[in-house]
């Protein structure tokens, strides 16, 4: 069990409850909250195995990691966006709710 | 000049973090006020920050706290006072949520399980690993210059899409 | 005498009566003892001068009941916010309510560690000590959202909230003219950021960053920044007594309000010396000739000096309202700092041959103007000839 393993673990159960996270809970803002959990524990994974994969001097996890948190915070800004339209016209976030195709 | 740390084991400092990322990760999923859901987030972000430090990751731990705790957490906080999603009324979790619960427990199992299985040849605990923040500029300038730019468009996109899509209809009179 | 504290810190650590094991925690323990007691007596001593200067301003007295002239004001307030009731509204929510001063505390400590308060007096040397710093500043607007929303008050939140969109307006303002110095030196350590403003030119002339058309621009922009930031007049809008009574601290009392005020000067402190390191030369004397004053004496000289003239503008101007506010960062701040990084740029690369010497002062200094100008422009409202209409 090397920490290699340790923090592929931790990603893996990160993302697993992120995706629990955004399939079960009813309000659109905590699918989105599971959303960036994913997208955090994969960063994890990527920094992890920069950190003891072959050639750490390349910087390829760590650059890769910087385009995935830019990325995200733009998409968690566009998902808010939309939720915020949404609200204004469904008057609730619930994602149970909004199921009609018209409008 | 501070000595460098101390390479990473699984030591207690290991188990505290990870504790302390995936019981907030948990209760970000699973608390009834939203508010409070955010908050753990914030915890979660902050620990994750402390792992990417511990890995000698020092550009990105710091940039996590500033991107994801100073502004992401915010939008999310502001997005829940405009929806007014501060007292949560109905049911916490949406119809279905067996499945959903039985997909993401599945999902862990094939993960741990094909984890468990690798053989993964890591590099020695006791490697130097330097990734100062003037390498990262340069790399920045240098061989990836080009997804800088298209990420500047992309953030430059997003800035104007959400605006336009979080503005109020402007009924024409 | 420069060194005196480091060498205090170091003979301290020499005695037999520390175990080898623990000497790094002791090392640590002597670095922050001195950060936690100067600064909070700073404030003390701040509250009791801004108070008195204030009175001077408005042509009264300050508070001079309490000692001689009123110097012990401070004592007096903080052994009434000490002996308050700690009142908790019924509906707020009690975890929340509790963890906002210690979230607004603990990131601002944070902060003061990596400000070099004299020659080799950094608490930690961090290679990227400005991201740090702003990592960790960005980290207190949490808790005054937690503040505001905790309190379960409609004025409390609404006041949370126009700080935070303040907080997080100025914010890129005060990052991008950091950003100008940190490309002219090259490195985001503030210690070696401060140690390449040393050097006199002729023997006496500084070379602080303010002494250059960008200087003097970013340092005038991150002033008003700060600020900003730390919620002062003219930007306290969320916190002003007459408008929205104290903002997101209004359900607090006692202990957990000297907590925020202390937060908030503090957050000042810090962001001034961060300033001073950045443009007004950090630990360097002003003149060559002056330099026998040690270094944390000229440290603490500039921020002294910083501090009365955010006394002396809380006096003097009136406050700001939230939109005019908002207009002035987004669309007068950030393009004159950016513009501030595109002139900058262009300073370092026409150099000191020749001719260049004068013209890029003429030239850098000419662009900022004519921006400052035409930006300004777009805030003018028509001035008309005033109508007088009496009572008849």
């Amino acid at each position: 069990m090397t920490p290699l393993h340790a923090y592929l673990l931790l990603a893996a159960l990160l993302f697993s409850v992120g995706l629990a996270g955004a399939l079960i809970r009813r309000s659109a803002i905590l699918v989105l909250v599971g959303i960036e959990l994913m997208l955090n524990a994969a960063n994890l994974n990527f920094i992890a195995f920069w950190r003891y994969g072959p050639h750490p001097e390349a910087l390829g996890g760590v650059m890769f990691v910087v385009f995935s948190i830019a990325i995200a915070a733009a998409e968690a800004a566009v998902g808010l966006a939309l939720i915020l339209a949404i609200y204004r016209h469904y008057k609730t976030t619930e994602v149970d709710e909004v199921e009609g195709m018209k409008g | 000049m501070q000595p460098i740390p101390e390479p990473t084991t699984i030591g207690p400092v290991f188990l505290v973090l990870s504790f302390v990322t995936l019981a907030g990760a948990v209760a970000a999923m699973s608390l009834r006020n939203l508010v409070h859901c955010v908050l753990c987030l914030v915890v979660t972000f902050g620990g994750l920050s402390a792992l990417y430090l511990r890995l000698d990751a020092e550009f990105v731990g710091l940039a996590q706290i500033f991107v994801y705790v100073g502004a992401v957490a915010i939008l999310i906080v502001f997005a829940i006072l405009l929806t007014r999603s501060g007292e949560v009324l109905g049911g916490v979790f949406s119809t279905g949520w067996l499945a959903g619960l039985t997909v993401a427990a599945l999902v862990a199992v094939t993960l741990v399980v094909a984890i468990g299985r690798t053989d993964l040849r890591a590099a020695p605990e006791s490697a130097v690993v330097k990734a100062p923040v003037r390498q990262v500029g340069d790399a920045l300038m240098k061989e990836y210059v080009v997804p800088l730019e298209v990420t500047a468009l992309l953030l430059t996109g997003a800035l104007i899409g959400a605006a336009i899509l979080a503005m109020p209809d402007r009924r024409s009179k | 005498m420069d060194q005196l504290f480091v060498n205090l810190k170091h003979w301290i650590l020499s005695w037999s009566l520390w175990p080898d094991a623990l000497k790094p925690l002791v090392s640590a323990m002597l670095t922050i003892a001195p950060i936690l007691v100067v600064f909070p007596l700073m404030f003390a001593l701040m509250t009791v001068i801004e108070r008195k200067g204030l009175g001077r301003i408005q042509n009264r007295l300050g508070p001079n009941r309490v000692g001689p002239y009123g110097i012990l004001q401070f004592a007096a307030d903080g052994l009434k916010m000490l002996t308050k009731e700690d009142i908790v509204p019924r509906a707020a929510d009690r975890v929340l309510h509790f963890l906002a001063p210690v979230v607004l505390i603990v990131p601002i400590m944070l902060s003061f560690s990596v400000i070099p308060y004299g020659r080799k007096m950094v608490p930690v040397d961090l290679d990227a000590g400005i991201l740090f710093f702003f990592a960790v500043g960005s980290a207190t607007e949490l808790s005054i959202f937690m503040a505001g929303w905790s309190s379960h008050n409609k004025y409390a939140l609404l006041g949370a909230m126009r700080s935070m969109a303040q907080m997080i307006s100025y914010e890129m303002p005060l990052i991008i003219s950091s950003l100008t110095v940190v490309m002219l030196a090259g490195t985001l350590s503030l210690v070696q950021i401060v140690e390449q403003q040393g050097g006199y030119l002729w023997g006496w002339l500084p070379q602080w960053n303010l002494f250059t058309p960008w200087g003097l621009a970013g340092f005038l922009l991150f002033f008003v920044a700060t600020l900003a930031e730390s919620n002062r007049s003219p930007f306290d809008l969320p916190e002003a007594e007459s408008e929205i009574i104290a903002g997101y601290f209004v359900e607090y009392s006692g202990f957990k309000f000297a907590l925020f005020f202390l937060g908030e000067y503090l957050g000042l402190f810090a962001i001034s010396g961060l300033g001073i390191s950045l443009f007004l030369g950090g630990w360097n004397a002003p003149l060559g000739i002056l330099t026998w004053l040690p270094s944390w004496f000229w440290f603490f000289a500039k921020l002294a000096v910083l501090l009365a003239v955010f006394i002396w503008i809380r006096g003097t101007l009136p406050r700001l309202r939230a939109d005019q506010l908002m207009n002035f960062a987004w669309k007068f701040m950030l393009p004159m700092t950016l513009l501030n990084v595109v002139v900058a740029a262009g300073w370092h690369y026409s150099g000191v041959a020749g001719w260049n010497l004068i013209l890029r002062w003429v030239v850098c200094g000419g662009v900022i103007l004519v921006a400052y100008q035409q930006l300004g422009r777009s805030f003018e409202t028509k001035v008309t000839k005033r109508t007088y209409r009496y009572a008849e």
